[in-house]
């Protein structure tokens, strides 16, 4: 599988979203992007912005202050 | 293409055009001031409340797409020389919209849409929101006729979509001034129950204290600009600038000081030692006079207020130095001083 790799540590929402929407542009439907965020808010607003752009959450956990999001792009 | 603020009005517009049967997606554009991004993360008293950004939770119950754009550095220009001048504080309303409005136009332009929609109602706002200014937007944007206020059209010569036919204009609605009552209603008849109105619209650059520590900034700079960076801070802690060459910006609680940390290597800090106390970020030149004082100012806003001694220590780039200070008393902190 084409998995990519997007390091938004230290942006603030809704930095992280805009770099994980202009990073999915980028790449075909069905491919991986894993993100790694620092702000908490990100736990809230990727999966959103996912549902209404039609991509899947893979796994979304956090560890010692940062917070990793798995993407499946969708359509 | 309708522009989502993350507020009621926008999301009525939309769902108004929707409820015809038009295709609409949303856009939203972050210039760095927006209420909605950062502070969410900052302040330790905000981590209760849910951490949900409204333009996405807007899009999400209206079930639409939604373009996020950062526009950090073309908005410069917006608010550095805003053509319309500012309002009330530095908040350059008319041109903030005519330039989302532009911007707006170019999406649909390069994505095949057909028009833009926007929540405006004439009245509503003193700068954007008026009879004589809300043609000023359409015009000077470029958006001309593809630009629809759905919730005050009846107000407003016909447009493009109303025209056309794609949509029909008895449908849309006529209101106006600032009263939000025609809004409530229509949210009830929509079944809207949850929705953010945020006082002060969803714009920094309305609000006083931020407006006046963004011209404090710009006056010691000597020059009207401004990173992100900047942005954020300002909105972070009590800012005191005891000479025209120095800022210090003291967190005043955990979650300030947690933010804080991450800029010890960009600037100068100040942190007490013998007592806990808060993370001092210090923006300017020290002399060895003025870094005493900034110590006592350190020692003031720590646990160790009411102390005969208390230990500062200064961190720049890895190089600590310690100075032992008497904090300094309140009433020697002149109002004058915080930004």
């Amino acid at each position: 599988m084409n998995k990519q790799f997007l390091d938004a540590r230290r942006l603030l929402c809704p930095m992280p979203v805009i770099r994980v929407q202009d990073k999915i542009k980028t790449m075909i439907p069905g491919g991986q992007l894993e993100v790694v965020c620092t702000d908490p808010g990100v736990m809230q607003d990727i999966p959103a912005w996912c549902r209404i752009n039609g991509h899947q959450i893979l796994s979304a956990s956090s560890d010692v202050g940062e917070f990793t999001i798995n993407i499946i792009v969708g359509d | 293409m309708s522009l989502i603020s993350g507020g009621l009005d926008s999301m009525l517009a939309t769902k108004a055009v929707m409820e015809q049967g038009v295709h609409v997606e949303g856009i939203n554009f972050f210039t760095g001031f927006c209420v909605e991004g950062h502070t969410h993360a900052i302040r330790k008293k905000d981590k209760a409340k849910p951490k949900r950004n409204n333009s996405l939770w807007v899009a999400e119950q209206l079930g639409i797409k939604l373009h996020i754009v950062d526009v950090i550095e073309e908005y410069k220009n917006v608010l550095i020389n805003p053509q319309h001048g500012y309002g009330a504080n530095l908040n350059p309303c008319l041109d903030c919209k005519v330039f989302m409005v532009q911007k707006a136009q170019q999406w649909i332009q390069e994505n095949n849409f057909d028009f833009i929609i926007t929540g405006e109602v004439m009245g509503q706002r003193p700068m954007s929101q008026r009879k004589d200014t809300m043609p000023v937007i359409a015009r000077e944007s470029g958006a001309n006729e593809r630009l629809l206020r759905p919730l005050c059209a009846k107000n407003l010569p016909e447009t493009l979509p109303e025209k056309e036919g794609w949509v029909n204009r008895e449908e849309l609605y006529d209101f106006s001034g600032r009263t939000r009552k025609p809004q409530i209603t229509l949210a009830e008849k929509y079944g809207f129950t949850d929705y953010a109105q945020p006082a002060g619209g969803c714009c920094f650059l309305t609000d006083k204290s931020y407006s006046n520590k963004l011209v404090d900034l710009w006056t010691a700079r000597g020059k009207k600009e401004y990173e992100l960076d900047d942005v954020m801070l300002l909105k972070v802690g009590r800012h005191i600038r005891p000479q025209p060459h120095f800022k210090m910006i003291v967190a005043r609680e955990e979650g300030e000081n947690n933010f804080l940390q991450g800029y010890k290597n960009i600037f100068r800090t100040m942190t007490t030692v013998s007592h806990p106390g808060p993370l001092v970020l210090i923006d300017g030149v020290l002399s060895e006079e003025d870094a005493l004082l900034a110590a006592q100012i350190t020692a003031r806003y720590s646990q160790g207020r009411e102390a005969e001694q208390v230990e500062v220590k200064m961190t720049q780039q890895g190089e600590e130095k310690q100075f032992w200070v008497k904090p300094l008393l309140s009433t020697k902190i002149p109002k004058e001083w915080h930004v």
